[in-house]
């Protein structure tokens, strides 16, 4: 088996060029420096079982506004360090005096992590069409070193969980996880997240989950489903970024016109003004 | 209690170990729900409980170090941990066992990983008999690697004392109180020691004998704790896990 649960300080290897991530090298040999998982095949990496998002540059993650200042916003990105979005990285020009008109305390953002530098100051950008403000869902926290679990393989995992349970889910890399659908589609879409963090380091959990997945909806069998539409067979990369677009289109039909007449995600973040 | 006439007797102590055997051990890990990391640890009438938190923002922020993480440790003593009630607070004893406890931890801790920010370590002692330091450290470094942060390997601990002209394995609380000296010694699965105090005297031999004994009780400590981390996730592992 090339899989198996180590703690700090196991003896993993001799060969001191496959070293990954959640390894040390001493005196030649690789040793484990977390708790997690270690893998075998080709590099040598401990997945840690537990721990704290470490920011890095070009991740997407979900983040909450903890304080707005003079020129930027404060946020929570679930880390040990917070995170700055900078008045300039906001997708329009605005004055240093309305920022809190735009986003304000307690506002969830999907934002993207430009720069980290060695003292850990972590900038923040909206500038991208992916990117924007959180407005309907739920968010759910996860461990962050078990995203990668919750994706699946190529992203079989997070296309699975979507279809079954009509949902639109995003996954930031900083372990907030966020959910959007019907109130019933959505419970269960949450059940199941958190069924696979607790059980992500049980095999054959793609199988289990399936099975879960039905049980829980032979239950409410009787509801009615209404149609909608199917989800295209992206791959993974594209499906974990790009699921902010269908989750537009699968919004109320006005709710959609209203969007489609302004148009673009500028608007939605100047909404509230109007 | 008053001094027992004899502390051991035909090789045999009072609680019927013998001198180099260490007191029964139970290991629960992940027992509190808000902290990152966590463990129960009993060592035989020692029962403690170890929290870990972070690594998180530095608060007070002058305390933060611009390369490295902050590593705090806090000892404390419950009011009811001892017979008679232990006044609560910090005190003299207990901040010189956060310091040493702390700098049995540290040398393992891969704390430039984090700079800019604190690990905390939080050991409460629930009950008290002798060696509540050592319990301490075998309890902090389960719950560390718990809280997922990188270390160069586990420390566990344990001590060595001398009773009446014996070396023994782990005191317990009357050997402690009328024993001729007690040496808490804390190392790494390689035999790295990152803490050793001693109280009372032991010759050139006895200490080289006792360091042997300490080392054998660590790795026996060491064993066990391997196993209660993997005991935590016992379930199988594999299959389709992804990278």
């Amino acid at each position: 088996m090339d899989k198996k649960l180590v703690i700090p300080g196991e003896f993993l290897s001799d060969d001191v060029n496959l070293a990954d991530e959640g390894t040390y090298v001493e005196e030649g040999k690789v040793f484990s420096s977390v708790f997690g998982i270690a893998s075998l095949k080709n590099h040598i990496r401990v997945v840690p079982l537990s721990g704290k998002y470490i920011p890095r540059p070009g991740d997407m993650i979900i983040g909450i506004i903890t304080e707005v200042s003079f020129s930027n916003w404060i946020v929570d990105i679930r880390s040990p360090y917070e995170g700055l979005l900078h008045i300039s990285e906001f997708p329009r020009r605005i004055e240093n005096t309305e920022m809190s008109k735009y986003l304000n305390v307690g506002d969830a953002i999907i934002t993207l992590v430009t720069d980290v530098d060695p003292s850990m100051k972590v900038e923040l950008t909206l500038n991208d069409q992916r990117l924007r403000q959180i407005k309907e869902g739920r968010i759910i926290d996860v461990t962050p070193s078990k995203v990668p679990r919750l994706i699946g393989r190529s992203g079989s995992m997070i296309a699975m969980l979507k279809n079954e349970t009509n949902c639109n889910i995003f996954i930031g890399q900083n372990g907030r996880v966020w959910i959007t659908g019907k109130d019933k589609d959505l419970e269960l879409a949450v059940k199941a997240v958190l069924k696979i963090e607790k059980e992500s380091h049980v095999s054959g959990l793609t199988d289990r989950l399936t099975r879960f997945l039905k049980e829980e909806k032979g239950k409410k069998e009787k509801e009615p489903e209404k149609e909608r539409e199917d989800k295209e067979g992206t791959t993974a990369e594209e499906q974990k970024e790009e699921n902010i677009e269908p989750a537009e289109e699968e919004k109320q039909p006005e709710q959609k016109a209203e969007e489609e007449k302004s148009g673009g995600i500028l608007d939605e973040l100047l909404g509230d003004e109007k | 209690m008053s001094k027992p006439e004899k502390l051991i007797e035909n090789g045999i102590r009072l609680d019927g170990r013998k001198p180099d055997e260490i007191r029964p051990i139970k290991i629960k890990v992940g027992v509190l729900n808000r902290a990152d990391g966590s463990c129960y640890f009993e060592f035989g009438g020692n029962k403690v409980i170890a929290a870990v938190y972070g690594p998180r923002e530095v608060h007070p922020r002058h305390q933060q170090k611009s390369t490295s993480a902050v590593v705090r440790y806090r000892y404390n003593m419950a009011s009811f941990s001892v017979e008679e009630r232990k006044r609560p607070g910090p005190d003299r004893r207990s901040i010189e066992v956060s310091k040493v406890s702390r700098e049995a931890l540290e040398p393992v801790i891969f704390e430039e990983y984090f700079p800019r920010s604190a690990i905390d370590i939080f050991v409460e002692v629930l009950q008290a008999d002798a060696g509540t330091r050592t319990a301490g450290i075998n309890a902090a470094s389960i719950a560390l690697a718990d809280a997922g942060i990188p270390m160069k390997s586990l420390v566990s601990a344990c001590a060595v004392g001398k009773v009446d002209d014996t070396l023994v394995l782990d005191l317990n609380k009357d050997e402690d109180n009328y024993g001729q000296a007690d040496m808490p010694i804390a190392m790494t699965p390689d035999g790295k020691i990152t803490l050793l105090q001693m109280d009372g005297h032991l010759t050139r031999d006895e200490f080289k004998e006792g360091l042997e004994m300490a080392k054998s009780g660590c790795m026996a400590i060491s064993e066990m704790q391997k196993a209660a981390l993997l005991e935590k996730y016992s379930g199988q592992i594999g299959g389709d896990a992804v990278e």
